[in-house]
């Protein structure tokens, strides 16, 4: 095992791309400023030189212009956004431009392009710097979108980002930089496309989507000591979505509870649950439930920020829910988790300001 | 110093797009090509000058008015022809259409419907020749209205910061569909934005090959030795409506008439035979010459196929 944290990972799957490929850049807001993206750039700059790694002016929407444009002259550009917010400046060119000219040309281009975005949480980052945005994304064709829940997924889902020849949102989870886990040394790959069983079980599916995958693991013991066998998959690609993998999962256990870091209407979630009516259907034995975010901004105060997020107790309650258990029985398992996973409100590594 | 054989070559050029676009005008009425086309008549100098001062490694992008930069630069005519008819053979098989249209061959790489969003594309292509320390350079073609949106003010700011090889063109044809000018900017002064950027800013004739050309060249030249970007405001004029193959009718009689006396083709026709580079029959041979050419690529559009439907969803993502 060689643990490392997810920020590390970010930072050595960065490093393995521009030493494996001179046509791969890096620039972006603060890309070498002191705090280099909350870690996640450093050493870049000082070993591939300011050429290859710099800071750009507060353009996002030219300056994904000039990402393409480097993309169709033969580069292998990665941009990153400190908050994912700032996308929106840019959707011009993601959306209208570089989503579609391979298309548009007739399948003579490509556009080899990464952008990473951090999605924040947390010490009051409010309604403009904590949206989850994935499913603006995921609804344009010509589009992929990847949102890696462990530190492994994120080195080897960021190399195969950027060697991959579309353009690539990399949407990272700002609570998940400090989680730790087994990243191997050197250059790997998670195929794109491709989810993953993160625990396997017969009785309910939850599709867990980024930090709400290592979420839904925590409940795993309350529910089997009530004798529910979760099956946990985590997508990690959402564009192109791993349907095989849910659709088998959903006809195995036939429950499925989705549960997605964003709003309900429009979200991952809802096109999921849908995948799942549409395909297996027979095989379903209780209704679809979602947990996501309820229709509303993210608020700013601490006050209503704990009431905002799921959490644990909601993806159990839900998984409980689409069992058929009662009440009591459902205050059962809600107790267990409570003691086991206490909520996690005031996460002790963020101290303020960032 | 430009050479008789270059002044003849951009003649040739600048009558070859007038030919084509006048053919297209009148084939556009029977209601085959249907997609949107926004023909360049009236506007020849400015594609012919600037791409005369290009080679065919630089880079090179448009807008949705793109016929002019594609067959200056090189692009093919049957392809072209084809793409218009929204057949399988041509230049994006069909997926693109008149506004998209692209050669890499000869590096137009990108052309675009919206307004405004190739210019940071061109800015990006020029990094590229930066980061790889070629010589190359790029070029990108807008309008008026180009310069309205916020990602011509973030390119020319990225570049000059950079000192990047590109060469703005605004091709100032005065309207935005038909909106004028005078209702979307305050002052008339496009080639004065590049100096608060810290690049050099010129207003040319676009009407005059010979302005256009000159200023082109010597912006390419400087941007290959590392001078950095430049801009260039051509002012010109479209002599049909904003799309299709109609006159327009919503704009002032004695400004479109103003303008056609000062036609592109006519004027550098005239020097040309002033100069006696040109005769009348040299120039009747090249019609025909161009006139066949024309017919062969419309017979080659019409008769070719249409993409089938398993073309549907090729192209969506690359391999």
């Amino acid at each position: 095992m060689r643990i490392r944290t997810y920020c590390q990972a970010i930072n050595e799957a960065l490093h393995e791309a521009m030493a494996r490929d001179d046509k791969t850049f890096i620039m972006g807001e603060g890309v070498d400023d002191p705090k280099v993206i909350f870690g996640s750039t450093a050493g870049l700059q000082e070993k591939f030189g300011v050429e290859r790694v710099f800071d750009i002016p507060l353009s996002e929407n030219g300056m994904t212009g000039v990402l393409m444009g480097a993309a169709l002259a033969g580069m292998r550009p990665i941009m990153t956004h400190q908050r994912i917010d700032f996308t929106m400046y840019a959707m011009d060119q993601i959306v209208n431009h570089a989503a579609k000219r391979c298309f548009a040309s007739g399948g003579v281009q490509s556009v080899p392009m990464t952008i990473r975005a951090i999605v924040g949480r947390g010490w009051g980052q409010g309604p403009q710097h904590s949206q989850s945005l994935q499913s603006l994304f995921a609804h344009i064709p010509g589009l992929k979108v990847v949102m890696p829940a462990t530190a492994y997924d994120a080195k080897g889902l960021l190399i195969a980002s950027i060697f991959d020849n579309n353009p690539v949102l990399f949407i990272e989870y700002r609570r998940l930089y400090e989680e730790t886990g087994d990243v191997p040394e050197g250059y790997y790959t998670v195929p794109l496309g491709k989810g993953i069983v993160r625990s396997e079980g017969r009785d309910v599916t939850v599709v867990a989507i980024s930090y709400m995958a290592p979420e839904t693991l925590k409940i795993l013991p309350a529910l089997a000591s009530a004798g529910i066998r979760v099956e946990v998959i985590d997508p990690r690609t959402l564009k192109p979505l791993d349907e095989t993998l849910i659709l088998d999962s959903v006809r195995k256990t036939g429950r499925l509870v989705v549960v997605d870091t964003a709003w309900r209407t429009c979200g991952m979630a809802a096109e999921i649950s849908a995948l799942a009516a549409e395909r297996c259907f027979p095989s379903l034995k209780a209704p679809i439930r979602r947990v996501t975010l309820p229709d509303i901004p993210t608020p700013t105060t601490q006050a209503l920020e704990k009431i905002y997020y799921p959490g644990p107790l909601d993806i159990a309650r839900a998984v409980c829910e689409v069992m058929g258990m009662d009440g009591p029985a459902i205050d059962k398992v809600s107790e267990h988790i409570r003691l086991d996973a206490p909520a996690p409100a005031a996460a002790p590594q963020f101290v303020g300001p960032f | 110093m430009v050479t008789s054989e270059l002044k003849k070559a951009m003649f040739h050029g600048m009558l070859r797009l007038r030919r084509v676009e006048e053919r297209i005008a009148i084939l556009y009425r029977e209601q085959q090509m249907r997609c949107p086309t926004h023909l360049y008549i009236g506007q020849e100098a400015v594609a012919v000058g600037a791409c005369a001062a290009l080679r065919k490694t630089d880079y090179l992008f448009g807008t949705y008015r793109g016929h002019g930069i594609y067959l200056a630069q090189g692009g093919n005519l049957n392809s072209m022809m084809a793409e218009l008819y929204g057949k399988k053979t041509g230049s994006t098989r069909g997926k693109g259409g008149s506004m998209q249209l692209i050669a890499p061959e000869v590096g137009l790489l990108c052309t675009s419907a919206l307004v405004g969003g190739t210019i940071p594309m061109s800015v990006g292509a020029a990094l590229s020749a930066q980061l790889r320390k070629t010589d190359q350079v790029s070029m990108v073609v807008f309008g008026d209205g180009g310069t309205e949106e916020g990602v011509f003010h973030e390119s020319l700011n990225f570049s000059a910061l950079k000192h990047l090889p590109v060469i703005f063109i605004c091709e100032n044809n005065f309207y935005a569909v038909y909106t004028p000018f005078s209702k979307r900017q305050g002052v008339d002064n496009i080639n004065d934005r590049a100096k608060v950027y810290g690049m050099p800013g010129v207003r040319v004739d676009g009407n005059s090959v010979m302005e256009v050309h000159g200023a082109v060249a010597e912006a390419v030249d400087r941007a290959r030795r590392g001078g950095g970007p430049s801009l260039i405001e051509c002012r010109t004029y479209r002599w049909l409506e904003h799309v299709g193959p109609n006159d327009d009718p919503y704009r002032p009689d004695t400004e479109l008439k103003q303008w056609k006396s000062r036609c592109p083709l006519a004027q550098f026709q005239k020097l040309l035979l002033d100069e006696r580079l040109l005769t009348e029959s040299d120039i009747s041979r090249m019609i025909s010459g161009i006139d066949r050419e024309i017919e062969e690529s419309v017979r080659f559009a019409k008769e070719s196929p249409f993409p089938g439907p398993e073309e549907l969803a090729v192209g969506v993502y690359a391999s």
